[in-house]
């Protein structure tokens, strides 16, 4: 998607630190790192383990979306089939949570290369309705399907032992595997984004015709950069049924898709660190307001419509733009 | 009586008549997200909200103000319309020199807002309609039972979908209308009034929309629920018949909805996904989907 101002544009003209990534983001990774060391200590780490997972569902998102150009509007999908497989995989096959997370991550990707393949033959809008509508073709598989539990979903997931050593019943000590997670997710993100393969990327977006006259097999970028963002999905939504213990079929629905989409809409589309600030408001906003039924739908439409209207580079964009710096 | 691969007649017939009914609600659907993408650009995610606005203002008519369903048919759209104007003057204007995409980002938003206060407010259960006395009764066909309430739906779908392709491909109307989605800067130096013309097709494709929710309140429980599932199916068919040709939605929309009920009959687990597999195999053939030109 072409937004009117283009935060990227100005990063060439930043210094840079150690390597090779500006001074100002490496500053804010490790202000991060330690943010969310001290975080379970102050806050409820079931509360911050659930941020860290859509965060990084959000950073996947924004890859295809805010690097790719690409609206997917079925994101659920890759989400919440990781969440089905990687708690399948534990329950039943009773696999350690590295394991079963891989699984629900292998998945996603065939998934992804699966519905990708088919979606990129289509542009714009009508891309966003093709993945949308493979999304639903999953929920309705995802209900009737044996081994996702139907209405009930998969219950009393165990958490295991990680490496078959390490007990994670402890919400601590799981934390800190959720957060060697999210931090290898994000970094790797962060490494495409800035490799020569994002370069192509952000091409593609800004004039795809120049691209492909410039020789670049756009196609291939896109199903590649579409089957990235899918098996990152399915990490978060794999290491999300860990940490709930619980896969159901909210990951899979319609609305998991248009909540991803509003946390890197808030957060702030193309920025490296939107997704997060988003996937943290929506989160915050949803446990707080959790009591109120249906005013969280009405809030999340609020939101969408004010966004769309009045800040459309998210609350990180306009940072950026105040700094004159990218983040 | 005979039998065809096993399938008693009243049962491949009964399935088939609710493939019909079905495919009734994806021809007027998608017409009208057709008509309103043709001039706007949007992808209108309100559609299937507006669609259960029509179903609730058909009901909140006869429990609040006790007038019955031959009006509501009438009064209704025209009403849902005028909301679609205000929403259209009001906020999706304002996208037109965006991204395409804004737009169905905005109306995702509204419709998230528009089912949440009725979900508040209504509760999720569902509302019974009861079916006006002229509906009650059917005929019998001799190879099955036809009930007045479905025959009704279909020839009511299809009379107003033959009237939207009148009016857009038969009209001095709808000539400008055409003009206007090829070029509407040349249009509007002709002295059109397409920002005019550009709210009225948007109120006039909402206003489908609410046409569907009527039909649907007797037969469906009004439920502020029931568009959101059925938008998404209306998406499948918009991609696979593309959104070039009016008659191509209308054949389209119907045509799935026949294919919907035989799958029904003969592998009744498929039938929540046979579109979408059809809109697989049209992806992998014919990307521009059976009437839709490139991109």
């Amino acid at each position: 998607m072409t937004t009117d101002t283009n935060p990227i544009a100005i990063a060439a003209i930043t210094s840079v630190g150690a390597a090779g990534m500006p001074r100002h983001h490496f500053a804010i990774f490790a202000a991060l790192f330690v943010f969310l060391i001290a975080a379970p200590f102050l806050l409820y780490p079931i509360f911050v383990m659930k941020v860290l997972c859509f965060a990084l569902f959000a950073c996947a998102f924004n890859l295809l979306l805010g690097y790719g150009g690409l609206l997917s509007f079925g994101h659920a999908a890759y989400f919440g089939m990781a969440s089905y497989v990687s708690a399948h995989a534990a329950k039943v096959w009773g696999l350690t949570p590295e394991l079963a997370i891989i699984a629900g991550t292998l998945v996603a990707a065939v998934l992804g290369l699966a519905i990708g393949s088919l979606a990129i033959r289509r542009h714009g809008i009508y891309f966003a309705m093709v993945t949308l509508a493979f999304a639903q073709m999953i929920y309705f598989f995802s209900l009737q399907a044996a081994f996702t539990g139907g209405e009930d979903g998969i219950q009393a997931v165990p958490r295991g032992h990680l490496f078959g050593l390490i007990d994670l019943r402890s919400s601590e000590v799981l934390y800190f595997f959720v957060l060697a997670i999210f931090f290898a997710g994000i970094l790797l993100i962060y490494r495409i984004i800035h490799s020569p393969f994002g370069q192509v990327l952000k091409a593609i977006r800004e004039n795809e015709p120049r691209a492909i006259s410039l020789g670049y097999r756009v196609n291939r970028y896109k199903l590649a950069v579409f089957v990235l963002s899918a098996t990152l999905a399915g990490v978060a939504g794999a290491t999300k049924a860990i940490v709930f213990q619980l896969a159901s079929l909210t990951d899979v629905y319609w609305t998991m898709s248009g909540e991803v989409v509003l946390m890197t809409l808030l957060g702030g589309m193309g920025t490296v660190f939107g997704p997060i600030v988003g996937a943290a408001v929506i989160v915050t906003m949803q446990n707080y307001l959790a009591t109120f039924g249906d005013w969280v739908t009405i809030g999340q439409g609020i939101i969408f419509v004010v966004a769309v209207l009045l800040f459309r580079e998210g609350i990180i964009g306009v940072l950026a733009k105040w700094i004159r710096k990218p983040l | 009586m005979f039998e065809l691969l096993g399938i008693p007649p009243q049962v491949l017939f009964g399935q088939l008549l609710l493939g019909l009914i079905n495919g009734s609600f994806y021809a007027v659907l998608s017409l009208g997200l057709a008509v309103i993408f043709g001039l706007l650009n949007i992808i209108n995610f309100t559609h299937g909200a507006q669609y259960m606005l029509g179903a609730f203002g058909a009901w909140m008519l006869l429990n609040y103000l006790g007038v019955g369903y031959w009006w509501a048919v009438f009064i209704v759209p025209p009403i849902v319309g005028v909301t679609g104007i205000v929403l259209e003057r009001v906020l999706i204007r304002r996208l037109y020199h965006l991204d395409h995409l804004y737009g169905l980002l905005l109306t995702f938003g509204l419709a998230l807002i528009i089912v949440g206060f009725f979900r508040q407010f209504f509760g999720v259960s569902g509302l019974p309609y009861p079916p006006p006395p002229l509906l009650t009764g059917g005929h019998n066909l001799g190879f099955m039972y036809l009930p007045n309430s479905r025959a009704w739906v279909i020839v009511a779908s299809l009379i107003v979908c033959l009237a939207t392709w009148f009016i857009i491909e038969k009209t001095r109307l709808g000539a400008y209308l055409r003009a206007a989605t090829e070029n509407p800067v040349m249009v509007g130096a002709f002295g059109i009034n397409v920002p005019l013309l550009v709210t009225l097709t948007y109120g006039f494709g909402v206003a489908l929309a609410g046409f569907a929710g009527v039909l649907a309140a007797p037969i469906y429980a009004v439920n502020p629920n029931m568009g959101a599932d059925l938008i998404i199916v209306v998406f499948a068919v918009v991609v696979i018949g593309g959104m070039g040709s009016i008659l191509g939605s209308i054949l389209t929309g119907f045509g799935l909805g026949l294919i919907e009920g035989l799958t029904r009959v003969f592998y009744p687990e498929g039938s929540a996904v046979v579109i979408f597999v059809i809109m697989a195999l049209v992806l992998l053939v014919k990307p521009a989907g059976l009437f839709g030109r490139s991109v």
